[in-house]
Formats: structure tokens, C-alpha cells, sequence
């Protein structure tokens, strides 16, 4: 594993980061696979984050993409101390919060927290949803009684609920409210970081677009700074920064937004901008899609050296032997980095002949 | 004649708290070799319409009529509608795990699609044709994977192995219910490529269902937007994207996140979709509206045509030449708005207008 040791300028999410909220080092979580029989014992590993540095400036937004099982929920979780991890560090604001003892995390745990993607599985759907939005506060203490119902009360007219409808159920609301008590209860201990963990996947695209506009508002009112993970890419570039693309537990590529979409330089980035549907029919006729063949191969048994390469259309004898390291590219700017072989040049056609390019119009 | 043509479809189901009306008269033809887009937000109606023409949404309280090849569906009895459907319409669902019988091997079932709908076909005929198929929809090693079990296959996987379940008996259409929204990116671009590529071999009607705009822009020729039950807008795929008139439809496309425009501001549309139960009065769509006209909360408007060919329609009051998304269209909207804009409508706009992105009522 030495040598995925990423070099020093090879971090994601520098740009213009002077002031550094979360540092993540070489951060890695290896799942233990139980075998069967009478004493379990571990019989392998499910590689679930190899890896990975990263840094997340104050105030910023970075986004994580990549597909099911590239490790991206389970690297936010690390991140927010809800399962230990296997090796690396996580400093925030300075300090080392990897693997502290409950007790000592608490504090951290105010600063850090997560809204997730299914606003029907994450509100417990037999308790009021004042109470709900109040829980950060009974459990850290901080407010009660009338106190904790004035707040709640803020939170919910700040994030566009009606605070009259504090004493209603979560069935009662519909998918895009949901989400805004998720996103009120996230917001209750005014956190410095959120991690939104596919905030948007389950809501209708005009909904979507409601609970973007508040996560922005609310970003700019305190100050905030998102781990914004999603898989769809038009989303995460709407609201990021900086974005990193992860492959298999490992980060593919990551820089400032722009270079990484206007000039990706991985495949894999190649490969998953060109196959993200774009709602214009002309230019969904005229792009050339890289259909990747086949699927994600399991993370208990990567392949060897570069991780994409028995899908990459210009994998080499080199790529199966040899891990690219995460390095900035020439003609790439310093925050821009991406691990391969055979980076993608300017004006390189990576798609195939297939059909889909230059299909015919009916 | 089209392959299929469904004229005044209605579909209601009376439920404890009052009659839901999913489908509110829908008409809508799809020619072999053709593709059609149904889109809209969850509850709009565009599964129950589908599935009530295969006899799968039990309960309804259905009228109107759907010729299928000269025949109308909706008078068939329930075993008669067995036979149509798999042998002639066929459908791929959602989730590709829930639709495959997980303790069966997935060449048994393929078997079982064959042999139901023709008893001469012997068993070992059918799994000659269940291998043949898994082949033709790209599964690697299809003679060893024709006898694993769904759980051994990927999501990617097993939408294949639904497709090719539903080609097994060549039919004549194929309806695929959102067939990729569980899948990633490039793998949702593998399954649209090879859906696209069987309909082409074998000049196949296909009706897709989605909510993502980005599908329909990819893969359709006409698309049907639908909101509440109803038709919104029907047109060419280009006329939908381009040359939007419902404000629905516009709503729609605006409140994608654009690449252009990347860090500001999105457009969402206000408010929610509406409960099917308890619609509000005249067009559906008006409290939602920005364009919102007196005549827009009392009348329901119906589908006219509002391009040259009567293939472009929309449901809506505004004026015929409001199609389109630029300058000038934004203009005639804004006079008609002017000239049809009293006290009611004034109120309902003034609400949209200051509560920007309030979402106004509870379902």
C-alpha cells in the first residue's frame, strides 16, 4: 500500500484553501469480511477507502463523485467519526479527531453533520417533527424547554417550513420537506461543516432545485462548508468548489471544478461526463459517449495497479502492474491532480466507434 | 393507424379519504419503431397509465379506450390480457431485483416466460433461446450465467437480464418503467445504448417512463410531459426542448442544473405537485403558475396545437405563438399574463412572487 502514499501537492480540494477547516491524510477503511463456520474468522477485506487525502477549505464546497461502492459514503462517514478508521488522519480545525473516544468526540460532532439521502428513512416516522429538528439540542445539552421550541421553531422558517407545523408527523410532509427537516436538524447546532450525502437523488428535479437554492442560502448566511457527495455530476457542479473523482476507493481525479470538466484528464472523469444524460437533444446526438464495458469489480479483490484499468480504454501492460500516482499533469494547474498512466490530452477521442457516436437522426 | 392509440384514458381509485384521480384523460398514439417519453414528478401519473393498460394497476375505475393493434386493451378479460402481455407488449420495471424471483436461476425464468406463453416449446428448445438471449443483450459467458441466481448478478446485470426476459417472445412494443434510474452513470449509458440498438434490430415500439429529462433528450423521438393526470404538453422530443409552451414544461428544463450556468442560482418551480384527490380548481398547474391568468383558475384548458405541423400541443391558456424560450416569447407571455390578470389571479401570483421558494402547503 506504500506506494498509494499520494505525494505532498497531491491533495484534493486545495483551492485557495489558506484556511483549512478539515484535513484528511492517507485515510483508509478496510471492511473485515467474516468467513463461515463455527469460529468466524476474517477471511479478506472489502478495500473501501484506500487512500485518500483530501482538504476542505472554510466556506467552501467540494464534491465527491463517483459510482455505487466507489467508497464516497463510507469516506464521509469516516470523516464524521461514525465508524472508526483503519489508518490515516482526520484533523479539524487543527486538531487530530481520528478514532477519539466518544466522550472526547462529542464537541467535534456539534461542528460536523450529515444530511442524508433518503428523507423517509432517516425521520423517525412515529415522533413529531419538532421534536425531531430538537434532538441536537436534548442531546448536547444546550437548550430546553420553550427555549428548544423558539429555536426550533427559527430553524424550521429558516429553512422554508411552516413553524406552525410543529407538532405534525413526518408522513405528513412530502419528499422535498423532508428534506428541509433534515436539513433544519442538521443545521440546529450551527455545525461548520455538513456532509450531504446524496441530499437531492430522491427528489423530483424541480423540487431538487428548491433544496439547492437553500443549501446555497444557507452556505453564504453561516458560513459553511459542504462534503457534497452525488452521483449526479450537473448537481455537483452546480454546487462545488472543487471536486474529486473516486474509483473503487480511490481518488481518480480532483481539482478546482472548472479544469476538471472542462479538461478531464482520467478516463474514468472522460468516460463518466460523457455517459451523464444532458437534457439537449442536439447535444445529446453529437457527443461522443465512451461506453465503459462492464461493471465496478468488487472492492474485496481490486485489480492490481491502476484500479480502472481492466475497464479503461487505454489501459496498457503498465496500468496492470503499476499504481499511477495522484500527480498534477503538465499544462494542468497545481490544485489539479489525477492518477494515470496515460492521462487524456486535449482533443483526444477516447469513445469508440460505437453506435452511439454520431447516431442518426429520426 | 398507430401501433398503439389510447384515446380519453381515465383511471380513479376511490380510497378512505376520497376518490384519486391518477389518470384525468390522456390520449396518445406510439408507431412501431417509434420511442415515447412519458415524463412528469412522481404522482403525475405516467406509471398508472401504463400499467392499466396491461390489467397491472387493480382497483382503478378505468374508461376510454387503448387499440392495441385493433384491439382495445382495456375491454379484454384478464386472461386474454395474459397473453398480450410478454407475447406482445412487454415492460421492464425499476428495480431489477424485486422483479426477478430470487430463488429461481435466471435461465429458469426466461424458460418459464417462453414455455407459458407456448407449450410446444420443449425445455431444452427454451434454454437454447434463454442462453441465445443473454448473449444478444451482452452478458458475458451466457451458457455458465444462465445458471445463476439473480443475487449473482449486478444491478447493470440484471436490468439486461429483464430485457432480455422481455424480448424473449418478440413482442411488438416494450414498456420500460424508469428501467435505469437504479443504475450509475455509465451504466445507465450501457443499458439506454443497448435498448436503443434491439429497438432498431427489431423495429420495436418502446414507451420509456422517466423523470429524468437527460433520458428522454438521449433516447426519444415524441415525449408527453404530464402533471396531475393530465397531458401537459405533447410534441416532438426537439419542440419539447426547445420550443416549450407549457410553463410546466418550462419550469422543467429551467430547473436542471445547467452547465452554463454553474454556481448561481436555480429556477426550481414554487410550491408542490398537487394531491390527486383534492385538485385545485380550473388548470391544475395554476398555483404553481408564474404565468397564472384569471381564466387559468377556473377553466381547465384542454390539448390545441400550437405549432404549424398540430403535432406540437399544449395544455395551456396562453396565447399559440408563447412557444419558446426566447426574448420574444417571454414577451407575448408577459402581455397575455397582462391582459388576462385580475384580483384572483393577481393574489396567486403575489404569492408565488413573494414566497419564492416557501413550499406553501402540506399534502
Amino acid at each position: 500500500m506504500s506506494e498509494t502514499l499520494p505525494s505532498a501537492p497531491a491533495r484534493a480540494g486545495l483551492d485557495g484553501a489558506d484556511d483549512v477547516l478539515v484535513r484528511v491524510d492517507n485515510l483508509v477503511k478496510y471492511f473485515p469480511v467474516k468467513g463461515g463456520g463455527l469460529v468466524s474468522r476474517t477471511v479478506a477485506h472489502v478495500q473501501a477507502v484506500d487512500g485518500v487525502s483530501l482538504t476542505i477549505g472554510r466556506g467552501q464546497t467540494i464534491g465527491l463523485v463517483g459510482e455505487t461502492g466507489c467508497g464516497k459514503s463510507t469516506l464521509a462517514r469516516c470523516i464524521a467519526g461514525l465508524i472508526p478508521v483503519t489508518s490515516g488522519t482526520v484533523t479539524f480545525e487543527g486538531q487530530n479527531i481520528t478514532n477519539l473516544p466518544r466522550r472526547r468526540m462529542q464537541p467535534y460532532r456539534r461542528e460536523i453533520q450529515m444530511i442524508f439521502q433518503d428523507p423517509y428513512g432517516s425521520l423517525n416516522p412515529r415522533r413529531r417533527v419538532g421534536s425531531i429538528i430538537g434532538d441536537p439540542f436534548a442531546v448536547h445539552k444546550t437548550a430546553t424547554g420553550s427555549e428548544r421550541k423558539k429555536a426550533v421553531q427559527e430553524l424550521m422558517e429558516r429553512v422554508g417550513l411552516n413553524p406552525e407545523h410543529y407538532n405534525r408527523y413526518p408522513a405528513e410532509f412530502s419528499g422535498g420537506q423532508r428534506q428541509r427537516i433534515g436539513v433544519a436538524r442538521a443545521l440546529a447546532l450551527k455545525p461548520k461543516l455538513i456532509i450531504c450525502d446524496e441530499p437531492v437523488s430522491a427528489l423530483d428535479v424541480s423540487i431538487q432545485a428548491q433544496v439547492l437554492n437553500l443549501l446555497a442560502d444557507l452556505q453564504q448566511d453561516f458560513g459553511l462548508s459542504y462534503l457534497f457527495i452525488a452521483h449526479d455530476l450537473e448537481v455537483v457542479r452546480h454546487v462545488s468548489n472543487s471536486v474529486i473523482v473516486m474509483y473503487l476507493g480511490r481518488v481518480a481525479e480532483a481539482g478546482p471544478r472548472d479544469p476538471v470538466y472542462d479538461a478531464p484528464r482520467h478516463p474514468y472523469t472522460n468516460a463518466l461526463l460523457s455517459a451523464a444524460p444532458a437534457a439537449d437533444p442536439d447535444a445529446a446526438a453529437a457527443r461522443q459517449r465512451i461506453i465503459l464495458s462492464g461493471d465496478v469489480p468488487s472492492p474485496i479483490n481490486p485489480p492490481a495497479g491502476c484500479r480502472f484499468h481492466p475497464r479503461c480504454p487505454k489501459a496498457q501492460e503498465r496500468c496492470g502492474q503499476e499504481v499511477p500516482p495522484l500527480e498534477v499533469k503538465a499544462g494542468d494547474p497545481a490544485t489539479h491532480v489525477t492518477s494515470c498512466h496515460f492521462p487524456v490530452q486535449e482533443g483526444e477521442v477516447l469513445a469508440r466507434a460505437g453506435r452511439t457516436a454520431g447516431r442518426p437522426q429520426r | 393507424m398507430s401501433l398503439l392509440e389510447v384515446s380519453d384514458l381515465r383511471v380513479s381509485f376511490p380510497t378512505a379519504d376520497g376518490v384519486v384521480k391518477a389518470v384525468r384523460g390522456v390520449s396518445f398514439s406510439v408507431d412501431t419503431g417509434r420511442t415515447l417519453g412519458i415524463v412528469g414528478e412522481s404522482g403525475s401519473g405516467k406509471t398508472v397509465l401504463t400499467q392499466t393498460l396491461l390489467g397491472l394497476a387493480p382497483g382503478g375505475q378505468v374508461s376510454g379506450q387503448a387499440l392495441f393493434d385493433g384491439t382495445d386493451l382495456l375491454s379484454l378479460r384478464p386472461e386474454q390480457l395474459r397473453k398480450v402481455r410478454g407475447a406482445e407488449i412487454a415492460v421492464i420495471f425499476q428495480d431489477p431485483l424485486t422483479s426477478l424471483h430470487p430463488l429461481y436461476r435466471v435461465g429458469w425464468q426466461i424458460r418459464e416466460m417462453i414455455r407459458s406463453h407456448d407449450k410446444s416449446v420443449s425445455k431444452s428448445q427454451a434454454q437454447e433461446r434463454a442462453v441465445e438471449l443473454l448473449a444478444r443483450v451482452g452478458i458475458p459467458q451466457p451458457r455458465q450465467r444462465v445458471n445463476d441466481y439473480p443475487h449473482q448478478f449486478s444491478g447493470g446485470m440484471r436490468q439486461r437480464v429483464m430485457i432480455a426476459m422481455a424480448l424473449s417472445l418478440s413482442p411488438k412494443m416494450i414498456i420500460a418503467d424508469e428501467p435505469t434510474t437504479a443504475l450509475d452513470a455509465t451504466v445507465q449509458a450501457q443499458i439506454l445504448d443497448l435498448l436503443l440498438q434491439l429497438q432498431q434490430e427489431s423495429d420495436t415500439a418502446l414507451i420509456m417512463i422517466t423523470h429524468d429529462l437527460g433520458v428522454v433528450a438521449d433516447i426519444a423521438d415524441d415525449v408527453l410531459v404530464m402533471y396531475a393526470g393530465r397531458a401537459a404538453e405533447k410534441a416532438s422530443k426537439h419542440d419539447i426542448f426547445y420550443r416549450p409552451h407549457h410553463p410546466y414544461t418550462k419550469g422543467l428544463l429551467e430547473s436542471i442544473p445547467n452547465s452554463s450556468a454553474a454556481g448561481e442560482r436555480l429556477k426550481p418551480i414554487t410550491g408542490q405537485p398537487p394531491s390527486l384527490i383534492n385538485l385545485p380548481s380550473g388548470c391544475a398547474f395554476h398555483p404553481r403558475c408564474t404565468y397564472v391568468m384569471d381564466r387559468c383558475l377556473t377553466e381547465e384548458p384542454s390539448l390545441v396545437a400550437v405549432g404549424d405541423a398540430g403535432e406540437h400541443r399544449s395544455a395551456c391558456w396562453l396565447p399559440v405563438a408563447a412557444a419558446g424560450t426566447a426574448a420574444e416569447a417571454e414577451e407575448i407571455r408577459r402581455r397575455a399574463v397582462g391582459a388576462g390578470r385580475h384580483d384572483a389571479a393577481v393574489k396567486v401570483a403575489e404569492e408565488i412572487a413573494s414566497a419564492p421558494e416557501s413550499e406553501g402547503s402540506v399534502i
